[in-house]
């Protein structure tokens, strides 16, 4: 048996190899993405990117009902998309085994809130895995697909970014075999019409029951005794807290979490003198063992369910102990990230802001265009909420029509563009929306999707596109242009704001840094430079600003050419050029 | 809190905080020791501040540095060095790249990098070692491998045989950068 260091997604991914995974989906979302990335290394599992999560987990509903062990991986927020299959699928039940992972993502390191997906579980009515580590991560897809197939039940395997993006010892196995169970048709459970899913509601509330004995005396669930003054419940990493905090407390350490084991919590609330139950972001355990009249000492009224928790958070909360601080922090000025040298965006916001439009933005790379100093993004919700926005927008203040602009990506336009177009066009919406195609889903790190013309693998694929989609939705004002030419841009965002139908402006630029811009460096002569900042209003990370002079690091200007375009003075020029 | 190595790695996104930081983990499995490492890097390659967490020990539960913990920090950017600072022991050593990379806020003028980084970090701290990786390893040739000139840096201070790095190197780095690394790794220990 060998051993290797691995995150908790490549973990993940090990335990669809080792688990007889057959078929694995997902859209890409941190700390999630790495999943199917490591799940296509090994060419024995069917792994693709899907649109979106609801269709991630449709296409692995349907290969679990066709009898493959199947995972499907998202974000946390993701699986807000893909609640509508979830909740059905918890009463159709499965053929084949179906784990769902949920990447979440407490202290939103990467995301646009910190939901706890533990609440799905207990809400759809399905199992629930909290792994502590990545060889518990990679042990607990096993268990979750067992688990399905034994009970009937979809199983979401919740993680945190601490797992999802740790590195820890795992034992590697070799794996078992993958083949498909048989398909048998079985209309009764499958087709979820009401008389059909009336008699699964029964099906689902005694599974329940089933699974709460299951919870009890599975050994995903266990005791740690040792001083039993302090006796504290715990799941997922914060055990490894609590183990780091209080290395001589008792610990009843929860893996399986929906249902609760009520009847193990109990035996130990009567053995310790103080409980407490310690989790990150909601009191999920916490409010069901107190519901169930168990004497709880301690728990979200000491720690906060705002982000992530610690081991000195957790040893001050119990022991009133602080950590021995000696140097205090020094305030220095924020690194938030930014838009690259030579991103394809930064032309597109710039010109946004010129012409002073009322930005409804989307999900990706491109929201770094409401940061200073770009500052050309008025809203940012969810993925694919920029169409409608505006739409709405429009609705309520039909002054601000030729102000209005919509802002998405291209795999954000994938996901969830697409209806939100066809909303405006149905309602007779008048915004303009920008496609800004930089050809890949690059904030996630760089993923395929439909629009690419290559799969998961990187294997040649149909490419949707994207023009003739937003001509067929009924967009009659349809243009693409390069946003590294801000004269093109400044003109179609003012004449196609100015007309009262619905445009699209697609603004076509593989990302910075996938194809190298093979263009002469920028140079600043200091003599016709004279200090005007015009260049900085463009936020590019390879120009600064000292003593009334501009100077361009060659070390990272990729030859772009904007600062060339905004400046008046000529003082900006390509290496080499007089 | 217990007896595990503490190392921190601060950078900058696209500096290779992370290669350096799987070469400290691959020495930590040679020496036979538990290992955990934690990384932030959803948004790593767009020039924001990273953070690399590495702990070694016999058995180490968290995965996380806190404030006063860490035994050692690498910082490839001087004004991350003194963001994590108080993230040191007492005891612990600082190898600081004296690398400036100026974030947005100093870039459009409403913040300014402070004058007196390195001074700050040399007086708050009792063993600061700076170092210029970039310009050492612009003489050899590849101003990417700063990284491993300040692992060898860090590597002069540790107790784990000189050998055990080059052997992790040969197992983590590409062939053809080998030699590279090898040089970079000697440069940043006489450094």
């Amino acid at each position: 048996m060998s051993k290797a260091l691995l995150t908790g997604n490549e973990a993940i991914a090990r335990g669809a190899y080792e688990y007889g995974v057959l078929v694995a989906t997902a859209y890409p979302g941190t700390p999630s993405t790495e999943i199917l990335e490591n799940v296509a290394n090994y060419k024995e599992i069917k792994a693709q990117w899907s649109p979106n999560e609801k269709v991630a987990l449709e296409a692995a509903v349907g290969a679990a009902i066709g009898g493959a062990r199947t995972l499907c991986a998202m974000k946390h927020v993701g699986v807000n998309v893909a609640a509508d299959p979830l909740f059905t699928f918890s009463y159709t039940g499965v053929n084949g085994g179906l784990v769902l992972i949920s990447a979440d993502d407490p202290g939103m390191h990467s995301s646009q809130n910190e939901q706890d997906n533990r609440l799905y579980a207990r809400f759809a009515k399905i199992g629930l895995l909290e792994p502590a580590d990545s060889q518990e991560a990679k042990d607990m897809v096993g268990a979750a697909l067992d688990i399905s197939e034994r009970f009937d039940v979809p199983v979401l395997l919740r993680t945190t970014t601490r797992i999802s993006h740790s590195k820890t010892l795992v034992d590697l196995l070799e794996p078992m075999d993958r083949t498909p169970k048989a398909y048998k048709k079985d209309a009764a459970k499958f087709v979820a019409i009401p008389a059909h899913a009336r008699a699964r509601h029964l099906v689902v509330e005694e599974r329940l029951k089933a699974m709460a004995d299951f919870s009890e005396e599975t050994e995903l669930n266990r005791i740690e005794w040792a001083d039993k003054k302090i006796g504290i419940i715990t799941s997922g990493i914060i055990y490894q807290y609590v183990k780091e905090a209080l290395p001589n407390a008792s610990i009843l350490k929860l893996g399986y979490t929906n249902p609760l084991p009520l009847k193990k919590i109990a035996v130990f609330a009567k053995e310790v003198e103080q409980l407490w139950v310690v989790e990150e972001l909601e009191p999920f355990m916490e409010e069901q063992i107190r519901a169930a009249g168990i004497n709880v000492h301690g728990g979200k009224e000491q720690l906060t369910n705002i982000g992530e928790l610690t081991p000195s958070m957790i040893r001050a909360a119990i022991i009133g102990e602080a950590s021995a601080v000696t140097r205090e922090a020094t305030a220095v000025a924020m690194r938030p990230p930014v838009l690259c040298p030579g991103c394809p965006h930064r032309g597109v916001f710039y010109a946004l802001r010129m012409n002073r439009k009322v930005v409804t933005g989307d999900i990706g790379c491109y929201t770094l265009g409401a940061l200073a100093p770009l500052e050309s993004m008025d809203t940012t919700i969810c993925m694919g909420a920029s169409i409608p926005s505006a739409l709405g927008m429009e609705k309520a203040h039909p002054e601000l029509a030729d102000k209005l602009v919509a802002v998405i990506g291209d795999s954000t336009f994938m996901h969830s563009g697409i209806t939100g177009l066809i909303d405006t066009v149905y309602n007779r919406g008048t915004t303009t929306t920008m496609i800004l195609d930089n050809s890949i889903t690059a904030m996630t790190g760089h993923q395929h999707h439909p629009g690419t013309g290559q799969t998961l693998q990187g294997d040649p694929a149909p490419q949707v596109d994207i023009e003739g989609l937003c001509r067929a939705v009924g967009v009659k004002r349809v243009r693409v242009i390069d946003p590294g030419d801000l004269k093109a841009l400044d003109e179609a965002i003012k004449e196609e704001t100015a007309v009262r139908e619905p445009s699209v402006i697609i603004t076509k630029m593989p990302c910075a840094l996938i194809v190298k811009q093979d263009k002469p460096r920028i140079t600043v002569k200091h003599d016709k430079c004279v200090g005007c900042r015009m260049c900085m209003r463009l936020g590019c990370p390879a120009i600064s600003h000292a003593d009334k002079k501009s100077t361009i690091d060659p070390a990272l200007c990729v030859g772009c050419g904007l600062c060339v375009q905004v400046c008046k003075f000529d003082a900006m020029v390509p290496e080499g050029v007089q | 809190m217990s007896n595990n190595l503490n190392i921190l790695l601060v950078g900058v996104g696209g500096q290779g905080t992370i290669l350096a930081s799987k070469i400290l983990a691959e020495v930590a499995q040679m020496e036979g020791y538990d290992v955990k490492m934690t990384e932030i890097h959803g948004m790593a390659q767009r020039g924001g501040s990273v953070v690399t967490q590495v702990r070694m020990g016999q058995k180490v539960y968290s995965p996380l540095i806190e404030p006063g913990q860490a035994d050692y920090i690498i910082a490839f950017e001087q004004l991350e060095a003194l963001r994590y600072l108080h993230f040191l022991t007492e005891e612990g050593t600082a190898v600081v790249n004296s690398q400036k990379i100026n974030p947005m806020s100093v870039i459009t003028g409403a913040a300014q990098y402070p004058g007196d980084v390195l001074e700050k970090v040399q007086s708050s701290a009792k063993n600061v070692v700076v170092l210029d990786a970039l310009s050492i390893a612009r003489d050899l040739g590849n101003t990417r491998a700063v990284n491993v000139v300040l692992l060898g840096a860090l590597a002069k201070g540790m107790k784990i045989a000189k050998q055990q790095w080059l052997t992790a190197l040969e197992k983590t780095v590409p062939a053809r950068f080998l030699d590279l690394n090898l040089k970079a790794f000697e440069a940043g220990y006489q450094a």
